[in-house]
């Protein structure tokens, strides 16, 4: 038995935060209410800190199969759990790629033999990501995928996009959508903008993004089957989803924390620690992107997490992968950006980091309700700290963020029960 | 007064004095290099390595002999530019170079920002030549030299550069160090060979090569990088030539003592007509002189720096 004593409480379900402790057996939060502590339970005195569901990160890159020196499920598991997550959703652009049910049982049992937090494989819509056939959806959803997507890469074909749309209307799996038109962002590593124009490096302009964003909402509409925008870092993005869901298209969408945290200045220098797809855009665009997380606009946050090895970045700007380690940071960036700068609540980030990301992968968790799963984080917003990428469990220390002053920090995680993260260090 | 940085990069935020200085200095050289006996002895000891993954001629040549004539032991390495991708890594290649002793190292690349990387993790100075279509600072720096040289000043002095601005490294070296000096700099070429937000940069960008051209007392022509043209982004050398090419009527717009300027190798026909790139006030064989000049003031001013 375990007792969360005294914490300020943000269950996902009530409206208002309120101070309590939450006891838990087992797996399941067995009580929630005052003086529930004894002698004889273990207890963490949560005085002065906030107690949430524990987060659930819908979009994050395992590296497992085939990159496993920049991260494996374990690594990537222990750092999701450090950074305050008790649920992932891993994207399928392994090598190979996850687009049977053997792999998609193959990252469950792995994951499973490991304990921690629940993993969730989201396997490829496409055979290999070609983007040409459609992968086996039903099996693959029998298998425990709990969405489809070609992300890393977009799908090209319209017609393949539409048809793929209609056929995960059957099976019920949402397809989540890298949007990118290839043939606009060609071989551009930046931002196009003066930024871009400084270095004399090539831009990805804005618009190929919001081409496909426009052209699968398009298709969500014609066919009337949900989709998911992935990782959306533009103010065109954010206006063109929030038009659609006001004439009731079934598009949800996410951002990652780099989107509201970090412009296209960060790369100044050639850093390539910041060089992500899509890429880091303008102040404008941060702000766009806060807008639509303040207003619903924009579902929830999801990581991106896209941990890379020392060789991958440390070689010239071009030649430099794409993407950053997030998991570790991600509480932190929105703490620092959202909940210090008074943008949005702790109700609202619940609803962003935990609550929404359940309902839209249809997974259990998300809330602290009795006799639900006892999945609980416990953070500190207060805490100021400066990022030290040495001390992430994550294989990746890629982040622009290193060195920086940020704000907040999780303390604890309990997944299923178990306290696996204390003082914010891995049990 | 010595440079700020154990590297030359590139001229964007390089203070005036720092360019003032290096131009100074060139002036000097260029007093030796004209000089029957071509030797001094500053760099005597030192040791400079070229290591270029592109080709070149004049900019490599120019190092090269800048370097020996103020006594340097020079040397090349040229590297097919696939061994980026494959085999060594820049970095192991430059540290391979500099614990042979090297002093500076002046490097070409096809990549922005590779020099910078490479500056980053080696105590040996580096030199940029020219990387992708960021900067090619000594470019620059040689036509800056040129232009005072004719003018008298920089400051105030109306610069036209026509043509591929977009994959051009000596045109964004240009505008940095000829808006620091307080030049009047003024762009004009296909809009889709010009980068978004030039004008942040705090150039005039004109809608025609004519408004761009008229009452200036430069014309820089730059080269029409055929080889970056494969994503048909003009429609034909044809129309770019009717639309942009430097030739005897536009000249005839800018100032009466205008010089006309070009960084080679030239496209003849295509951005500058023949009979302007041989005219009288034509600089572009000065130019190469004075490249010799500045890098040996460069190359002077650097290792000086360094305390050696």
């Amino acid at each position: 038995m375990l007792c969360i004593k005294n914490g300020k409480i943000v269950d996902g379900v009530s409206k208002s935060p309120f101070i309590a402790d939450i006891l838990i057996k087992e797996d399941r939060i067995a009580e929630i209410g005052t003086n529930l502590s004894s002698d004889s339970i273990n207890y963490i005195d949560a005085t002065g800190k906030w107690v949430i569901p524990g987060l659930i990160d819908a979009h994050c890159h395992l590296r497992e199969p085939g990159f496993e020196h920049k991260e494996d499920i374990l690594s990537g598991m222990k750092s999701a759990a450090a950074g305050g997550f008790t649920s992932i959703a891993c994207m399928a652009n392994t090598d190979p790629v996850i687009d049977n049910a053997p792999l998609v049982e193959y990252i469950i049992k792995k994951a499973l033999s490991y304990g921690l937090i629940r993993v969730f494989p989201i396997a490829a819509v496409t055979k290999c990501q070609m983007g040409q056939e459609l992968t086996d959806m039903a099996e693959l959803k029998k298998a425990g995928a709990v969405a489809l997507s070609d992300d890393g890469k977009p799908i090209l074909n319209s017609g393949i996009m539409k048809t793929a749309l209609e056929y995960s209307g059957g099976p019920d799996l949402l397809i989540i959508s890298h949007c990118e038109d290839i043939a606009l962002s060609s071989d551009g590593v930046m931002n196009e903008g003066e930024m871009s124009t400084r270095l004399g490096l090539k831009g990805i302009n804005r618009a190929a993004e919001e081409i496909m964003v426009a052209r699968d909402i398009l298709l969500s509409e014609v066919t009337g089957v949900r989709v998911h925008i992935a990782h959306i870092s533009t103010k065109g993005s954010v206006e063109l989803i929030r038009q659609a869901k006001s004439r009731g298209v079934k598009v949800t969408c996410e951002t990652a924390p780099h989107y509201f945290s970090a412009d296209e200045r960060m790369v100044d220098g050639y850093n390539t620690d910041a060089k992500v797809n899509p890429p880091l855009r303008s102040v404008s665009d941060v702000l766009a992107v806060i807008d639509g997380l303040v207003d619903g606009t924009i579902d929830i946050i999801a990581t991106d997490h896209a941990p890379h090895h020392r060789d991958d970045k440390e070689v010239e700007f071009a030649l430099a992968a794409n993407g950053l380690s997030g998991f570790e940071l991600a509480f932190s960036l929105a703490c620092t950006y959202l909940l210090k700068t008074n943008r949005i609540n702790m109700v609202r980030f619940v609803e962003l980091m935990c609550v929404v990301p359940a309902k839209i992968l249809g997974i259990q968790g998300g809330t602290i309700e009795k006799n639900g799963r006892a999945d609980v984080t416990v953070v500190d917003p207060d805490k100021e700290y400066i990022v030290d990428v040495n001390k992430f469990y994550s294989k990746g220390k890629n982040t622009p963020f290193k060195g920086s002053l940020l704000n907040g920090s999780v303390l604890h995680t309990i997944s299923g029960g178990k306290l696996i993260v204390h003082n914010g260090k891995l049990i | 007064m010595a440079l700020k940085h154990k590297d030359f990069l590139g001229l964007r935020g390089v203070p005036g004095e720092e360019i003032d200085e290096i131009l100074n200095t060139s002036e000097l050289m260029k007093h030796i290099l004209m000089q029957n006996h071509k030797k001094t002895p500053h760099l005597q000891g030192k040791s400079i390595v070229t290591l270029f993954y592109e080709n070149s001629t004049r900019t490599r040549l120019s190092f090269e002999l800048a370097g020996k004539y103020m006594s340097a032991s020079a040397s090349n390495v040229s590297a097919s530019s696939s061994s980026v991708t494959k085999g060594e890594t820049l970095l192991d290649t430059g540290k391979t170079i500099e614990m042979m002793g090297t002093d500076v190292l002046i490097m070409r690349h096809p990549l922005s920002g590779a020099p910078h990387h490479l500056a980053k993790h080696l105590k040996s100075s580096v030199i940029n030549a020219g990387d992708g279509t960021n900067e090619h600072p000594t470019q620059a720096l040689l036509d800056m030299f040129t232009i005072k040289s004719k003018k008298g000043k920089l400051h105030g002095v109306k610069v036209a550069i026509i043509g591929d601005v977009l994959h051009s490294r000596v045109a964004r070296s240009n505008i940095w160090g000829l808006i620091t000096m307080g030049a009047d700099v003024r762009i004009a070429g296909p809009p889709t060979l010009l980068p978004v937000g030039l004008e942040s940069l705090g150039v005039k960008v004109c809608r025609t090569i004519e408004e761009a051209v008229a009452g200036a007392d430069v014309l820089m022509a730059l080269r029409l990088q055929k080889e970056r043209q494969q994503r048909g982004l003009i429609p034909s050398l044809r129309e770019y030539a009717a639309l942009y090419a430097i030739n005897k009527k536009r000249v005839e717009l800018a100032e009466k003592d205008v010089i006309i300027m070009h960084p080679g190798p030239m496209n003849r026909g295509v951005e500058i007509s023949s009979d302007v790139a041989d005219a009288d006030n034509s600089e572009i064989n000065e130019q190469v002189s004075n490249g010799v000049a500045v890098r040996m003031a460069l190359l002077y001013l650097i290792t000086r720096r360094r305390g050696q």
